[in-house]
């Protein structure tokens, strides 16, 4: 006797994942809707900068609506599920000291890895669902010959979120589905109101969910205020590659690498944040050709594709999310450590991203750059 | 799919004969109740006859009876309508978020409040009360029973402490109504709120008790409807109903439903204590109303517990139901001096008129095996096991 399957579906009250609740009940499984309540937006609702209402974000009572009216009109069982104390250690207050320490981080990889597919798969679980679906556009196979659960591209390259989630480990990629995997975003629409979903033509979200109209400046100053902490003074010297003081600045988290304006210095060509030396409070500026360079390396990895890297290997390596890749040889040199020599030099390679590696439409692995 | 609902503290089905009593007055009888006419004079008296329906069940007269929207308004009504600024309140830490809200919005306006904290059990120490006493005190606000775990709180005590030092005394009897026997000149107090929709008439409309002689400053603006106390058309459907469902609450407490409902509560609590390790009782030792059962299970998520029961068709919840669905630690367990972990594994069972033992045995086959295979997920269980092996 087969039981029919249940799947837990994550929901964010967006088009892509109310279609994947909608595509898996209409195939005929147990579709049980979650959503994670992460962030409380009116926390910071009124401080400096933060506007007093934040409208249609992760995580608003708006998203949640959307959500409950999808899991409704569908007729699923629905549920919020508060994971705001988790979220704030393991995503935002990282995101806060990253930036503090002159780096520029990544947070939706840091929930995909702590909540996502951590906190949201074991309740999941602890609920029955057999496996978690979420609206991400990448795909997850078994593959037989290498006896390991792969994590490709999605058919939809411009959606391609796999550099998102290159810290999925085995066990949660074994028990995730990734039903967009294969679809173009405007099938995803039309599917949305096949379904009768009112939410089909919403607008994508962007933005960074807890970053209120995307300014992380000011989230800083008012996160940091509502803590009743002040933010550490960073103020220094923006030098040239030379170690010439050309000027200086009011703070490191202002910056980011291959940043041109608001650097407050004139000069006859272009200058451009090459570097950023947290510790000694220097912001390194020079001119274009300086932002490149052929190497870097990565801490805390993860291999998906192989269990482990032995020998050197060819791939594509992408550096953030919307760079191309380009030709690399990636060898382990420490024990959590993978060095990674580009063919081209590449332009702003930023610590506190990270860089995800691929062999043709597979996910290698990744890591977080040093 | 069988569906049994323990959770009657957050709100309680309509009882047939209620609905029965109220049907008439959405359409035939269906007057404003301050018109002359034929029409206003079938309702006023409909609603009067509801108005003495409560204050038999309360223990005091007609006229002290104050129809509200529901227990919140009952609530805001009693502490804003007689708190003049300058002046004081004690409240406590286990409050309803009604009560607690209504002094938070007093702080703001830059009236002095004092919450006085509970022991481990939940119960409020009346000297503690006696210290917190200040010349300009006004009001004493404490709940006689608890909406998450029902333990009761020494009301008769506290309206003594009240009298003594001449302020006013509310308590806030919306988890008590139905469940315990209420009488306001034993307990003492000024002023009293019910609701409608814990005691099984439809949600929209409470009640306030106010003392003959209690200075009450109305909240809503209007007509002269409720001698001045409360103005707008009153809710005729709801108040009836609510003036049947103090009747059957009086009829039901006279016959001894309740030790019916406590036995069931007893052996729901025991059986689950006797199953599942790791599990205990929330308010234990303290006196409680009997329908109440408030149990932690280490290592376990409560959300996930109830979501899990859910979908097997047994509907519980993890405290108070907040409405945008999350939900936080509740600030009655974490007062009690629970870790905010023990508080968020802590279910609320909380039976009803409507509830059998065949729904105490549906309740008792889910339970165990599902806490079981929550805690095989848990990390953190299986880290203990790991620890203690």
């Amino acid at each position: 006797m087969s039981q029919t399957r249940t799947i837990a579906v994550a929901m964010s009250g967006g088009v892509d994942s109310s279609t994947v609740a909608a595509m898996l009940r209409a195939e005929g499984y147990n579709v049980v809707g979650l959503t994670m309540q992460l962030w409380n937006q009116r926390r910071l609702a009124g401080h400096e900068g933060i506007p007093e209402s934040v409208q249609g974000r992760c995580c608003s009572l708006d998203d949640v609506y959307d959500a409950r009216r999808v899991a409704e009109t569908i007729g699923i069982p629905y549920y919020v599920v508060n994971h705001e104390e988790r979220f704030e250690r393991d995503v935002v207050r990282p995101f806060v000291e990253q930036y503090l320490s002159g780096r520029t981080p990544i947070p939706c990889s840091l929930c995909n890895n702590h909540l996502k597919f951590d906190q949201l798969l074991i309740v999941a679980q602890q609920i029955g669902a057999d496996a978690l679906a979420t609206g991400h556009y990448a795909r997850v196979d078994f593959d037989d010959q290498l006896g390991r659960w792969l994590l490709k591209r999605p058919s939809d390259r411009s959606k391609d979120q796999t550099y998102f989630l290159f810290g999925l480990t085995q066990v949660q990629l074994s028990r995730t589905l990734f039903p967009l995997g294969g679809m173009m975003k405007p099938e995803v629409r039309q599917l949305a109101e096949h379904h009768g979903l009112a939410l089909a033509q919403k607008p994508d979200s962007q933005e960074i969910c807890f970053v209120p109209g995307g300014d992380y400046k000011k989230f800083l100053d008012a996160y940091l205020a509502e803590q009743g902490e002040t933010l550490p003074d960073t103020a220094g010297e923006l030098v040239t590659t030379d170690g010439e003081v050309v000027g200086e600045h009011g703070g490191i988290h202002n910056f980011t690498v291959g940043q041109r304006k608001g650097l407050g210095v004139a000069t006859g060509s272009p200058l451009y944040v090459i570097q950023i030396k947290g510790d000694a409070r220097q912001v390194v500026v020079g001119n274009q050709e300086d932002l490149y360079s052929s190497t870097l390396r990565v801490y805390r990895t993860n291999l998906i594709s192989v269990e482990d890297l032995a020998e050197p290997m060819r791939v594509m390596a992408k550096i953030r999310h919307r760079h191309e890749g380009a030709p690399a040889l990636i060898e382990k040199s420490g024990d959590d450590e993978i060095l990674v020599r580009f063919d081209q030099p590449q332009r702003a390679i930023t610590p506190g991203q990270a860089a995800v590696f691929y062999s043709e439409d597979i996910v290698v692995g990744g890591g977080w750059i040093a | 799919m069988r569906r049994v609902y323990l959770d009657n503290n957050a709100t309680t089905p309509v009882l047939p004969a209620v609905f029965e009593a109220m049907q008439a007055y959405f359409g035939e009888h269906f007057g404003n109740a301050s018109s002359i006419h034929h029409h206003g004079q079938e309702t006023r008296a409909a609603v009067e006859r509801a108005r003495e329906s409560v204050a038999a069940l309360l223990g005091c007269h007609a006229s002290e009876i104050v129809f509200t929207s529901g227990g919140t308004e009952a609530d805001n009504l009693a502490i804003l309508g007689v708190v003049q600024p300058g002046q004081h309140v004690i409240s406590s830490t286990v409050e309803h978020h009604a009560v607690l809200n209504s002094c938070k919005h007093l702080k703001g306006s830059g009236y002095e409040v004092t919450y006085v904290p509970v022991d481990g059990r939940g119960q409020v120490n009346p000297d503690d009360i006696r210290r917190a006493l200040r010349p300009n005190t006004r009001l004493v606000t404490i709940m006689m029973a608890n909406n998450e775990t029902g333990v009761l709180q020494p009301v008769e005590e506290i309206g003594k402490v009240a009298a003594e030092a001449d302020v006013y005394f509310h308590t806030d009897a919306v988890q008590a109504a139905g469940k315990i026997a209420i009488d306001v000149k034993r307990i003492g107090c000024d002023l009293l709120s019910l609701s409608g929709h814990k005691m099984n008439a439809p949600q929209g409309v409470g009640v306030l008790y106010v003392r003959k002689g209690t200075s009450l400053s109305p909240m809503l603006h209007g007509g002269s409807h409720e001698r001045s106390r409360r103005a707008g058309t009153e809710n005729v459907p709801g108040i009836v109903a609510l003036g049947k469902a103090a009747e059957l609450a009086r009829e039901a407490l006279v016959r001894g439903d309740l030790e019916t409902m406590s036995r069931m509560r007893d052996r729901l609590e025991q059986t689950i204590l006797s199953e599942v390790e790791s599990a205990g009782v929330n308010g234990h030792g303290a006196p409680r109303v009997p329908n109440t059962s408030s149990i932690y299970f280490d290592c376990i998520e409560g959300e996930a517990l109830v979501i899990a029961l859910d979908l097997k068709g047994l509907a519980v919840s993890t405290g108070a139901a907040c409405s945008s669905g999350a939900i936080e630690p509740s600030h009655v367990l974490t007062a009690m001096g629970m870790t905010p972990a023990r508080a968020r594994g802590s279910l609320r069972f909380s039976l009803g008129k409507q509830n059998t033992d065949e729904d105490v045995e549906f309740a008792l086959s889910l339970i165990p095996p599902t806490v079981a295979r929550l805690r095989d997920l848990s990390p953190i269980y299986n880290k203990k096991e790991a620890v203690s092996s």
